[in-house]
């Protein structure tokens, strides 16, 4: 596939079809590449991973007595610091399959590395949080406001976010030392940008559903 | 991700390693899989024998036993504690490695490929480790026998409170229960890698001609099977992850305040078992039909194929799967009766679990009208074909006593459960099995199997399994609870005759399926050589030799000009027309 995808992206493969080399076996039927078909379906799967995990603070959270609203403003304001680092390294992606398909190759390689770049600042910013809230006292199994539930809800549905927040920029840097080597096509960084807006898109759940539903009321 | 960088490789590797090992090609990782099955189903079903000699002799000494697990078996008698402790491991084992591996990953890999006329899975690497870390996780379960309590009591379903608040639970309840969620966590991450090349490789790599509703049934089965797995195992990993948390991070995702352990109170709160149920049958209905529509498949295929006639209602087959793939989301509370939930919502759940009976009744009745007025040719394939309707018909009347609440409220948690889901799940799933080893041996290992050998097979194992399994339906309705180790001194007491019956049939039948592995392996090695295509079929894994070059077709990219299922009018002396002729004549069905 590799042959086909450095021109502008997907303007040979949405119509027909009829250049890819590996393949003799007549057109792709959908007009979706393969990579591009199996980065949707593991995005479908673990959407639903993260549709039950928060479920399960749903389900928990509505049968607890009460729970906990400790963000103050400071909280708010750094996660709302965060949302825009994130939503920016979006922006940023959106920059880089855009310059791999137009074939500028240190130009997608930059975009790529900004990225991952986002993505650390999101997990420092993240980390710092972590800790902030670690030594206010808040455990898995503990906190200061009762409710012992609240902690394993926050750091099991933010670890796993994070977690693939991590993944995606070793993702990110891998395909963009791998594009800028000529190694992968503008058709992966397009595949990694599916990743990373999907990342994203999760977060745009979490953050309204962990942060501003436990913002402290006045 | 491993999907970066892989190429169709088209030179055949040389070195055993790369060969058999970590091999790319589809074929090599379909027997891989295949053969984790095996082993599984033999030690799972070593396990079912214990269980059932425990259950009518609870103080024999079993051979072995006791060095095994000088603390759950001491001097080879099974404590009842250990009796759970093997039910857990046979059912796990059965359900994952074997129900959801061979029908699926086994015959899906090796046959899908080709029947599409694909070189090789869309994503090579990925099958690959797909397959390792199933093998992880079946290492990771059976390593459970071997730890110092021996494995979880939990049961395959492992519910919670039992399995998530640890060692002090009972034996089994520390590292066999946190072995077995790894085991779980990894299995599903196996077949979701799996599931996603399956649906790419359908959609994406079906060669010129081959459209979809050209393809041969078994190929629409595991497409909608693997399009469950990508829904459903992804929730069981969710619930997973959380009851690993629960144990070991402290957490209380399924556990209540207030709850007392052997006299302990535990330092938990919040949580809820009912969860845990939630997600785990959110996942575990649509498990059953990951374990038997890829036998749907098997089975329209063979019908057709050994009746000489096409497949009847080819599209409202095709319907029925894709409609009992979509109800198979809907139902999962029906496991959840008894478990508190609002009458309301067992209404709500009771009604499309009957519904579900209206496509699976269709498509059982349009096997009964591909077989008739066909020309039956009875290979032993064939005679599993037919025993697959005859167990899943016996097995599917008893799930629509089951999905009424009224009436699952006095059968939940009796025997007539487990004779009904090891009928229709079980030993149906285990017959569509057998059919597709019968099926394809002669390709996947170029040699035929023994019909006489095939035939001693499947009469013992079609009685034995009524014998096994319809008395549990019985002494169910009889009132007599699963799960139990032992019934001395207890009042139902006067049906242990029948168990004995059971465990009789049960070692009889068990027993006989070591002819079937004989013939295996004998057949591997001295069987007569099988010719390109030994049963006359249609579809494209009979256009190539047996067994397949690496890539399949020999370089040659194959073109379909016709229906899958093209048996019955005779031309050239033939009664069948290749899916590849391009000059056959298109059957009038």
């Amino acid at each position: 596939m590799s042959s086909s995808s450095d021109g502008p992206l997907t303007a040979a493969t949405a119509h027909g079809g009829h250049d890819i080399p590996s393949w003799g076996g007549g057109s792709l039927p959908y007009a979706v590449p393969s990579k591009k078909l199996g980065m949707w379906l593991f995005i479908v799967s673990d959407a639903i991973t993260f549709s039950a995990v928060i479920f399960a603070y749903g389900y928990l959270r509505l049968a607890a007595a009460a729970w906990p609203r400790p963000f103050g403003t400071p909280s708010i304001a750094n996660a709302t610091v965060m949302t825009f680092v994130l939503l920016s390294s979006s922006v940023a992606m959106v920059l880089a399959v855009r310059a791999s398909s137009l074939g500028k190759v240190s130009g997608a390689v930059g975009w790529l590395v900004a990225t991952a770049l986002g993505g650390v600042v999101f997990d420092i910013l993240h980390i710092r949080e972590w800790l902030g809230l670690i030594g206010e006292g808040v455990r898995p199994f503990h906190n200061p406001w009762g409710t012992p539930m609240f902690g394993a809800a926050f750091f099991t549905m933010t670890g796993l976010h994070m977690l693939h927040v991590t993944i995606g920029v070793v993702y990110l840097l891998v395909i963009a030392v791998g594009f800028g080597r000529r190694k992968f096509s503008a058709a992966d960084v397009e595949v990694s940008g599916l990743y990373w807006h999907f990342v994203d898109l999760v977060w745009m759940f979490i953050f309204p559903l962990v942060y501003l539903l436990s913002a402290k009321t006045a | 991700m491993a999907m970066e960088a892989q190429q169709h490789q088209h030179t055949a590797p040389t070195g055993f390693i790369r060969k058999y090992i970590f091999s790319l090609d589809h074929k090599v990782i379909g027997k891989q899989y295949y053969f984790l099955a095996i082993a599984s189903v033999f030690l799972g079903m070593v396990l079912s024998w214990l269980v059932r000699i425990h259950l009518v002799w609870p103080n024999v000494h079993v051979w072995g036993l006791g060095a095994l697990s000088p603390a759950g078996a001491p001097g080879g008698v099974i404590s009842p504690e250990y009796y759970l402790s093997l039910l857990t491991i046979h059912g796990t084992l059965m359900v994952f490695f074997v129900l959801t591996t061979a029908p699926q990953a086994g015959f899906g890999n090796y046959a899908l490929p080709i029947q599409i006329g694909a070189e090789d899975m869309a994503f090579p690497t990925l099958n690959m480790l797909s397959f390792w870390v199933t093998f992880l996780a079946l290492c990771a379960l059976v390593s459970t026998l071997f730890v110092e309590d021996g494995p979880p009591i939990s049961g395959w379903t492992a519910y919670p409170p039992l399995s998530a608040v640890g060692s002090l639970a009972g034996p089994g309840q520390g590292m066999g229960q946190n072995l077995w969620a790894v085991s779980i966590a990894l299995f599903c991450i196996g077949s979701l890698l799996g599931a996603l090349n399956f649906i790419t490789t359908t959609v994406d790599l079906r060669c010129k001609g081959m459209t979809l509703m050209r393809m041969p049934l078994t190929c629409w089965a595991w497409l909608i099977t693997a399009i469950l797995s990508l829904l459903s195992f992804a929730v069981l990993f969710a619930a997973c992850v959380l009851l690993i948390l629960d144990r070991n991070a402290g957490t209380s995702f399924f556990l209540p305040s207030g709850l007392l352990v052997n006299g302990q109170l535990q330092n938990h709160s919040g949580g809820s078992p009912l969860l845990w149920q939630h997600l785990f049958w959110f996942f575990g209905h649509p498990e059953v039909y990951i374990a038997i529509v890829p036998g749907f498949g098997v089975i329209s295929h063979v019908l057709s194929v050994f009746s000489r006639k096409p497949v009847l209602g080819y599209k409202v087959i095709v319907t029925c799967l894709l409609a009992i793939g979509f109800l198979s989301f809907t139902v999962w509370g029906h496991h959840m009766f008894l478990s508190g939930m609002s009458p309301y919502s067992g209404f709500l759940f009771s009604i499309p679990t009957l519904i579900i009976t209206i496509p699976a009744t269709i498509v059982s009745l349009l096997w009964l009208g591909t077989v008739y007025g066909g020309k039956l040719r009875f290979t032993t394939c064939m005679m599993f074909a037919l025993g697959f309707v005859s167990v899943f018909v016996t097995g599917g009347l008893g799930g629509m006593f089951l999905a009424q609440p009224s009436l699952d409220i006095f059968l939940h948690g009796t025997y007539f459960v487990v004779g009904h889901f090891h009928m229709v799940m079980g030993v149906a799933a285990i017959f569509g099995m057998f059919a597709g080893t019968y099926f394809w041996f002669p390709k996947m290992f170029g040699r035929m199997m023994n019909e006489r050998l095939g035939k001693i097979h499947f009469w013992i194992t079609f009685i034995g399994v009524y014998c096994i399994f319809m008395p549990m339906h019985f002494i169910g309705l009889e009132g007599m609870p699963r799960r139990y180790s032992s019934f001395v001194n207890d009042l139902m007491q006067p049906l242990m005759p029948v168990h004995k019956f059971m465990t009789i049939a049960a070692l009889i039948t068990g027993a006989a399926q070591f002819i079937f592995l004989f013939n295996l392996f004998w057949s591997m090695y001295k069987g007569p050589k099988a010719p390109e295509n030994p049963w006359e079929s249609t579809t494209l894994e009979w256009t190539v030799p047996s067994p397949p070059p690496f890539d399949n077709f020999g370089g040659k990219h194959p073109v379909v000009y016709h229906d899958a299922y093209e048996y019955g009018d005779v031309h050239n002396g033939k009664d069948y027309v290749m899916q590849t002729d391009p000059a056959g004549q298109p059957a009038k069905s």
